[in-house]
């Protein structure tokens, strides 16, 4: 491919004298230097970036997880490289599998949740009147611009065991035992609130862009549809959900790709605990690099989890690219 | 389109109580944070608080280096978000505007930095700092946070660019501006909507930042270069039970953000979104 500018017909800036247009059309006699290499000029600052500040982090993790790397290294200043005794002690160690089986296990009901809570609203946002549609608007939008920060703190407010809402609430309801309750007293209950917490945060976007999609749907397929005799269930499995395929498929990636490498929540809720039993593989790789001061460990599950990642956004991308051909 | 009145009444009942559902906690955080202590801690919550108070607002607002730590914010956030713009907006131009060798692989490594795994590469991050002995300082927080924001930035000032018509950089060109000048007199005054969404986006995100500043600001005190989301996650375990003060700091630290989400609503639902915003 020839590298040539846009249909620029005047003389490019800052060269002097009058460089005639060129008459060949050979593609070494395009414009002058400067802007063939302004494209390139222009991109330069992103790409420094993009390399001391991305690329650079992310071969570090990958040097770092050959290292014997502890808190006495780190003090001392000294590399101690160890091959893959990382890997291998990790990939032999029943608590990285544990974690990595408990990060897919909490992916897949966040994002199962979110999609199919996220797509119920979306419809339903089609479906109400409009005075309705900017009530429940501006309730999602409230939920979706909470900072996660301050999401977390109300959510450990609202599970408090002695005067939190929640508990008061169950309470009322007749299930007395829940009084008192202290959520993070246990994986699953400490699970519960995450999960809630993050479900609660996500189904927004996905609610305000399944309604967007929806209303790029003509009315004219809907209304032959129901001419046809088809009910609601039929019109979505028939209508809506073939030509938002490609939607459900890339918010679906998107959302899984989020949830899998979801941190602040996590942490921020329990600390990973009780007993780090609600670790994800993010958490799990701060915890034991960080909290613990094994950083060669910390980034041998740090390199293993951007490698899930990596076959994830694989196949995210292999969806979007399919879509996008004007890149 | 003929909806019985039992039909619509139905879709209308569940939207109130998602509605609840969803502005609940946003609801509770807000009023907590005005009531008096002996509302907080009552046997049975008070859902509408009358004798308000702002006396957490003062305990929230009277910790320790509260100010530091939001000027420290505004500055690791503003400075990254400014950053991120000037790139951005190169080399988003060259994107839209430009075709060159190496175009679509540009496009593509934007796209995949735009999900980087920051989350586990804080170890690799503190270590970088550490031997530039950066540690506890705002400026590598600045450089990353405008790292993270920079690929959304370019993404969206892209498709902002696309939408203004070559025609009137053409014509401004043929008026005898050059590039750069049509670029700055037609393009840039055109992109000011786009400048604006993109950079406010930038700002929640930066704004919002934990693991990061967690891991390489540590040391507390005068001069300290920590940020308002670490002080309000360290905020429970400094004042307890404290919760009226609890939910007030969190108050305080989402209204520039719920400020910014009711100003953008609609360019939120608007198609900017499309890949990457995330509350």
């Amino acid at each position: 491919m020839a590298v040539q500018s846009e249909p620029v017909r005047v003389n490019s800036p800052g060269r002097s004298g009058a460089q005639q247009p060129p008459k060949s059309r050979r593609p070494a006699a395009g414009p002058s230097l400067l802007s063939r290499i302004a494209p390139y000029l222009l991109l330069l600052p992103a790409i420094v970036a993009t390399l001391a500040l991305l690329g650079w982090p992310l071969v570090k993790t990958v040097l770092l997880s050959f290292q014997n790397l502890n808190r006495r290294q780190l003090v001392q200043h000294t590399t101690e490289w160890n091959g893959f005794d990382n890997y291998k002690q990790l990939l032999t160690s029943a608590e990285f599998w544990h974690t990595t089986g408990r990060s897919i296990a909490f992916t897949a009901v966040n994002v199962v949740l979110i999609m199919v809570g996220g797509t119920l609203v979306g419809l339903l946002l089609n479906r109400l009147g409009s005075k309705m549609r900017l009530f429940l608007q501006i309730g999602l939008v409230l939920a979706w611009a909470m900072p996660i920060v301050a999401q977390t703190t109300v959510f450990t407010w609202l599970f408090d065991s002695r005067y939190g809402v929640v508990n008061w609430f169950l309470n009322q309801l007749g299930w007395h035992s829940m009084a008192t309750y202290n959520w993070y007293s246990s994986q699953l209950s400490t699970f519960f609130v995450i999960v809630l917490l993050i479900v609660w945060g996500s189904i927004p976007f996905v609610a305000f862009n399944m309604y967007a999609a929806l209303t790029t749907i003509p009315n004219e397929l809907y209304e032959a549809a129901r001419l046809d005799g088809a009910g609601s269930v039929k019109i979505f499995t028939k209508v809506v959900f073939p030509s938002l395929k490609p939607f459900f498929l890339g918010t679906t990636f998107l959302e899984v790709i989020w949830v899998f490498k979801c941190f602040t929540q996590v942490l921020a809720i329990n600390n990973g605990g009780p007993e780090r039993l609600t670790e994800t593989l993010p958490v799990y790789a701060y915890i034991e690099g960080s909290g613990n001061s094994h950083y060669g460990m910390g980034s041998a599950i740090a390199v293993l989890t951007i490698l899930m990642l990596a076959v994830l956004m694989a196949y995210y991308f292999r969806i979007i690219l399919k879509q996008e051909d004007e890149l | 389109m003929r909806r019985s009145l039992i039909g619509r009444s139905w879709a209308n009942i569940v939207a109130v109580v998602l509605f609840v559902f969803f502005a609940f906690p946003v609801y509770w955080m807000v009023t907590t944070a005005f009531k008096q202590n002996s509302d907080i801690i009552s046997k049975t919550p008070v859902f509408l608080p009358l004798g308000g108070t702002l006396e957490h607002f003062t305990t929230a607002s009277g910790a320790a280096q509260f100010w530091e730590m939001v000027g420290n914010s505004f500055i690791a956030t503003l400075g990254a978000v400014l950053g991120s713009l000037v790139i951005a907006t190169l080399a988003s131009f060259a994107i839209s505007r430009m075709k060159f060798r190496g175009r679509k692989a540009f496009v593509l490594v934007i796209m995949m930095a735009q999900m980087a795994p920051w989350e586990v590469m804080t170890i690799s991050v503190y270590m970088i700092v550490r031997d530039q002995s950066m540690l506890n300082s705002l400026v590598p927080l600045v450089l990353f946070y405008m790292m993270m924001v920079l690929p959304f930035t370019i993404w969206t000032l892209r498709g902002f660019m696309a939408a203004v018509p070559k025609e009137l950089e053409e014509s401004a060109m043929v008026d005898g501006c050059t590039r750069a000048q049509a670029f700055v007199k037609v393009v840039f005054p055109l992109l000011a909507p786009g400048l604006m969404a993109t950079s406010l986006f930038g700002f929640i995100t930066a704004w919002n930042e934990l693991p990061l500043v967690l891991i390489l600001n540590k040391s507390t005190g005068p001069g300290s270069a920590q940020t308002l989301p670490l002080w309000l996650t360290s905020f429970q375990s400094t004042f307890g039970d404290d919760w009226g003060a609890t939910m007030a700091a969190s108050t305080m630290f989402a209204i520039p953000v719920l400020l910014i989400f009711l100003i953008l609503q609609r360019k939120a639902v608007g198609g900017l979104t499309a890949g990457a915003v995330k509350g």
